[in-house]
């Protein structure tokens, strides 16, 4: 039979993959990637533990919703940043955008 | 081993392989295409997790509309895409080290968690998740309020977007 573990672990690894794939990267289009593996990671965790502990509540999915919701919002501006970025420095390596380091 | 734990498996090996595909390819668009694997793995979880709600949702906006955002945006800084450095920062290997501390860690304070084996629940009969769902963000009682504020979230960040992506500056 299935456990809560199972998915514990998944999203467990898949964050720990993510958060490798944002402190990693170069590229700031990759760094997006990695949020967005972790914010999946999180919503797996919501609706796993709604499952499995509370499926009579529904706040565990209302959670998850609102995640989803962030992440479109996170993802669009990320994305306009990046262009815009791109577009006055012609670069998207997160290390070279340093106008605000003095 | 079921049906279930099986299928799990599968999803969740090619799911995690894709993940780590996505974090190391070179080619960005290799990577998107990668992420598109990985999200597809988490909406079969879905499944699995009867919240099928979710699994129509990751699908359309995490496949349909914020990956085919992310090719687009790879596209547009093409450039820059084929550059000959390395595609990851000097110390890389820091960051791998300290992922693999807290998948470790993460597991092991789960594992002593009472409730880490929790087995599947039969769903509570008479309830219909996806209509409690429907009911309880509209309703004043649950979630209208963060509901409210999520569609206000939606429409600044696209605002915001626009804004910052706007040429005739």
């Amino acid at each position: 039979m299935i456990s809560l573990s199972y998915f514990l672990v998944f999203a467990a690894a898949l964050f720990s993959i993510g958060l490798y794939g944002v402190l990693a990267r170069k590229n700031a289009v990759a760094i997006l990637m990695g949020i967005e593996l972790m914010l999946n990671a999180v919503n797996i965790n919501l609706i796993a533990f709604w499952r499995f502990r509370t499926p009579e509540w529904i706040a565990g999915q209302a959670f998850a919703l609102m995640v989803f919701a962030v992440a479109a919002a996170e993802v669009a501006v990320g994305l306009a940043l990046v262009i815009s970025i791109y577009r006055r420095r012609n670069t998207v390596a997160a290390d070279e955008i340093d106008l605000l380091k003095w | 081993m079921t049906a279930v734990q099986i299928i799990f498996l599968l999803t969740a090996a090619v799911s995690l392989g894709a993940a780590i595909m996505v974090v190391t390819t070179r080619n960005l668009v290799h990577a998107a295409l990668y992420l598109i694997l990985t999200l597809f793995g988490v909406a079969v979880l879905f499944v699995l997790l009867n919240a099928g709600f979710f699994a129509v949702v990751q699908v359309v906006i995490y496949i349909g509309a914020i990956s085919i955002l992310m090719i687009f945006a790879i596209m547009l800084t093409r450039r820059v895409m084929q550059d000959i450095g390395p595609a990851t920062n000097p110390g890389w290997w820091l960051s791998a080290i300290l992922s693999v501390v807290l998948f470790g860690g993460l597991t092991w304070m789960l594992s002593s968690w009472s409730g880490f084996t929790t087995p599947l629940p039969a769903m509570p009969p008479g309830i219909e998740p996806l209509e409690q769902l429907g009911q309880a963000l509209v309703s004043p009682q649950y979630y209208v309020l963060p509901f409210e504020l999520a569609s206000v979230l939606l429409l600044a960040a696209l605002i915001g977007a626009i804004t910052i992506a706007w040429e005739g500056r």
